[in-house]
């Protein structure tokens, strides 16, 4: 049984809880101002750290052996490879040879 | 010759235990599952302004309490880890059981939440936008059931004092399920 990362006692995986329901709490309150740099930062900025936190601190991603972060940093390389691309086709509307018929609301009627 | 423990928990190439790199590798191809399924959920909601009308029927303060139990249930699950390491079996498996118990909540507030789309006429084939609110998060909610099994069977081992690593295997997989859920949260219930 390894015993990495757990010299730990509850009120400190207690004290990383309540930080992540307080910037839930932010995550929530942000948006509702409907401003959209505030909305992007509050709600999809936060995620990001909530995200790291639970990683690191929950996951104990901060103590892992280094390949471990390789591991899942090399997954979201790959993502990020699918990602772009397709997203060179998928945002277009149209291109040399072809229209997105459905988005374009140009579609032949079904006979 | 008699192994007095399983060869994967007694042999490891890479310097941490076998069964936490083989949770590590899974984790690792299900970020391109969740990963894959919300890039194109971003891509399609750039290119189509017009689904901000159809997100804006998504219950924000269900997803809310639903973001709140599943931070909570990470507390319990990271709590019982704790509880395993000190081989402290009551205590490991009162924890498992309130992770499991926080899955159950979590699933009856989806539970209400899709009734409560099906009924004002929203269902998967509705259209592009429903397609993929009730598939990923119906794929999270079948790794939630997934994650809750799991961690129920190793309950009970833990119970009897057997097998306390696969606590912290169970929580690495609860964990990841709970941070799917901390991406899904502002993307289908945030950003309308």
């Amino acid at each position: 049984m390894s015993a990495h990362g757990n010299g730990h006692s509850d009120k400190y995986y207690i004290k990383i809880w309540a930080l992540l329901l307080f910037f839930l709490t932010i995550s929530i309150i942000g948006p509702m101002f409907e401003i959209l740099w505030l909305t992007i930062a509050t709600a999809f900025g936060i995620a990001l750290v909530k995200a790291t936190m639970v990683a690191s601190y929950f996951m104990h991603l901060n103590v892992e052996k280094r390949f471990v972060w390789y591991l899942l940093i090399l997954s979201v390389v790959l993502l990020a490879v699918f990602y772009f691309g397709v997203a060179a086709d998928v945002m277009n509307k149209q291109g040399t040879n072809w229209i997105d018929c459905v988005s374009t609301k140009t579609c032949a009627p079904l006979r | 010759m008699a192994h007095s423990s399983p060869i994967a928990t007694s042999r490891s190439a890479t310097g941490i235990p076998t069964g936490r790199l083989a949770m590590w590798i899974l984790l690792s191809s299900e970020i391109f599952i969740f990963g894959g399924l919300l890039v194109c959920y971003i891509l399609f909601r750039l290119n189509n302004p017009e689904w901000a009308t159809f997100a804006s029927h998504t219950n924000t303060v269900a997803g809310a309490i639903n973001t709140f139990v599943l931070l909570t249930s990470s507390l319990f699950v990271v709590l019982a880890h704790s509880a395993a390491e000190k081989q402290n079996k009551e205590k490991a498996f009162k924890f498992l059981w309130l992770t499991i118990i926080c899955g159950f909540l979590f699933l009856f507030i989806k539970s209400y939440e899709y009734s409560s789309k099906f009924s004002h006429g929203y269902f998967l084939t509705t259209n592009t936008f429903w397609s993929f609110y009730f598939i990923a998060t119906a794929l999270h909610g079948i790794h939630v059931i997934a994650g809750m099994f799991a961690m129920g069977i190793i309950s009970f081992d833990v119970k009897k004092g057997k097998n306390f690593q696969r606590v912290e295997l169970a929580g690495l997989y609860w964990h990841f399920v709970d941070l799917v859920w901390i991406f899904l949260f502002p993307l289908l219930y945030i950003a309308k």
